[in-house]
């Protein structure tokens, strides 16, 4: 069972906010989840490779060059964005408090 | 005749031979969608004056005699978890409520290409995490069946769409389990492709060693119409595979030349009786007709769902981190960066959405990687070697498509976990990556009842071959 610490913890790296209510339900509900999954300990596995995705293929590549984009296109991008300053996106800082 | 009610190659023969234009069909489909759907909820966005402008241009080509593929002229609709150029994208969040797509998905540059009218972007469970259609921002999509019944999801409202006949035919995408559930609860055909075969740029991604593309159509051959335009490889999807052989329309096949494979695994208990009893009936009779079946075994698909619950919330977890409300979307302007990040992404996602997201930071973080994670991608190639295994005896499986009939609105929303089960048969087919159809092939208590066909890897032709073989012997 997780503790309300540990999903506390896990909603913060998630940045996702939870109230008391919230945080007492996703326990529960999550503890079941995780509870049921670990069926998958009673596997031996010791031997084999994790898959690494959907596929076989590999170094699937492009040529490094970038490409340009049209006015009209970058300004609808950017006029998506809610804060901006001329041709920036706007944020908060990161080590503001 | 009601020519929303035309199959695609109907429809097709039809526009060929000049009796109907594809201004009629685009017509009386939106003329159902305004019946309908007011108590359905199939659509979140209907491209009304687009599809009849698409349908005017399409119209004066085919006067011209240009009508170069199956379907051109065709009105489908587009689940709208898949961008198409200046029109709302949503996810079915509110994240995204007023996003407007920049670009077309690969499979609609495709689409246009042929000539397709798109009708409208369906609804869908949140960021396709669903299996009723019941977490979507913008309201449940009703079971046209019967109303009171949920559809399936998360392609709930194609799966809708098609079975109201407000379509011809619909996009839908498929991780878990996502078109063939809802095609089976709706009484349609659905198919994934192999995991390669369709491109998913464009695709709004939820899991992305999982996710594919897929049709939902009202019978077999429709589905390899759709297919054969979307596939192929794509320069903007590194994960495309470049095949020599492109999807076919289906023959009637032989059924003698065919090994059926039935894993026992597939028929145990959380099986409703009724289809077990309806899948096992045709089972016979396509045994009847020649078709060779073979008992398999598949001893680690009992941990598929596990398998699944695990990687595809991590992947999740990951793929959502870029809603963040600063290039796009749903923008909460808090007091500091980390309120603008906590309150955004609280307020814009729904529950189910937050519960995959924890669940995955959860399983990939630091101590329990390992435990969750790692040992999740061990078992999963495990799963794949069991198929693998079995598609060296056989051509193809056979199992039920789900557990249960359509079930109730409310009746699971409560219960992940029991919502979850209602996956139980197809997530173990998205972890190996392979091609399967969901067909329908009877009704319990009034409510559609689909079968699943799992083919090997990039053998859809083959895997189609069958399901209309199949088709064929249950409408004798």
């Amino acid at each position: 069972m997780l503790s309300k610490k540990e999903v506390q913890h896990i909603a913060q790296l998630a940045r996702l906010k939870l109230n008391q209510a919230e945080i007492e339900k996703y326990q529960k509900q999550l503890s079941e989840i995780l509870d049921f999954v670990e069926q998958l300990e009673k596997i031996e596995t010791t031997k084999v490779e994790p898959c690494r995705g959907g596929t076989n293929l590999v170094n699937v590549v492009r040529e490094d060059i970038s490409q340009g984009i049209n006015l009209e296109e970058r300004e609808k991008l950017l006029n998506q964005a809610p804060l901006k300053e001329g041709n920036l996106i706007k944020t908060k800082g990161v080590f503001e408090s | 005749m009601e020519l929303n009610a035309l199959t695609i190659l109907e429809a097709h023969q039809w526009l060929k031979e000049k009796k109907i234009s594809a201004m009629e069909l685009v017509q009386a489909c939106l003329r159902q969608i305004d019946k309908e759907d007011k108590k359905i909820n199939s659509f979140i966005t209907v491209l009304e004056e687009e599809a009849i402008e698409q349908a005017r241009k399409i119209d004066s080509k085919i006067k011209r005699g240009e009508i170069k593929n199956y379907l051109t002229g065709i009105p489908l609709a587009i689940k709208d978890n898949i961008l198409i150029k200046d029109v709302r994208c949503t996810a079915g969040s509110k994240i995204l409520e007023n996003y407007q797509a920049n670009y077309d998905a690969t499979v609609i540059k495709r689409l246009r290409e042929v000539g397709a009218i798109f009708l409208g972007k369906t609804n869908l469970d949140e960021f396709a995490m669903g299996s009723s259609g019941e977490t979507s921002y913008f309201g449940p999509t009703k079971n046209p069946y019967d109303l009171e019944r949920v559809p399936g999801g998360s392609s709930s409202g194609s799966a809708a769409a098609v079975a109201a006949k407000m379509c011809l035919g619909a996009l839908g995408s498929d991780t878990g389990g996502s078109i063939r559930q809802p095609a089976s609860f709706c009484g349609l055909a659905g198919l994934k492709p192999t995991y390669g075969r369709v491109s998913r740029y464009g695709l709004i991604a939820m899991a992305s060693s999982l996710d594919q593309i897929g049709p939902l159509a009202k019978n077999v051959d429709d589905l390899a119409i759709i297919l054969s335009a979307i596939e192929g490889k794509d320069s903007f999807d590194s994960t495309t595979v470049e095949l020599d052989f492109k999807v076919d329309l289906p023959k009637i096949i032989d059924l003698k030349n065919i090994k059926i494979g039935i894993s026992k695994e597939f028929f145990g208990k959380g099986l409703d009786k009724n289809i077990k009893e309806i899948i096992e009936f045709q089972i016979r009779k396509i045994e009847k007709e020649g078709a060779e079946v073979i008992e398999v075994n598949l001893p680690h698909i009992e941990y598929a769902l596990s398998c699944y619950y695990i990687i595809m919330p991590a992947e999740v977890s990951a793929n959502l981190a870029r809603y963040d409300g600063l290039r796009y979307g749903f923008s909460y302007q808090g007091k500091n960066l980390l309120d603008s990040y906590l309150e955004t992404r609280s307020q814009g996602f729904g529950n189910e959405v937050k519960r995959r997201i924890m669940l995955g930071t959860y399983t990939l973080s630091a101590g329990y990687y390992e435990a969750y994670y790692l040992k999740a991608q061990k078992v999963r190639t495990l799963i794949k070697q069991d198929f693998e295994r079995v598609f060296k005896e056989v051509d193809c499986l056979i199992t039920p498509a789900t557990p249960t009939i359509a079930f109730k609105l409310g009746e699971k929303i409560d219960n992940p976990l029991k919502m979850y089960l209602s996956d139980i048969y197809t997530v173990s087919v998205n972890l190996a990556g392979l091609p399967a159809i969901s067909m329908p092939v009877g009704s319990a208590n009034n409510l559609p009842v689909g079968l699943q066909i799992v083919g090997n890897y990039f053998e859809e032709n083959k895997l189609l071959s069958v399901a209309k073989t199949i088709e064929e012997i249950l409408t004798d």
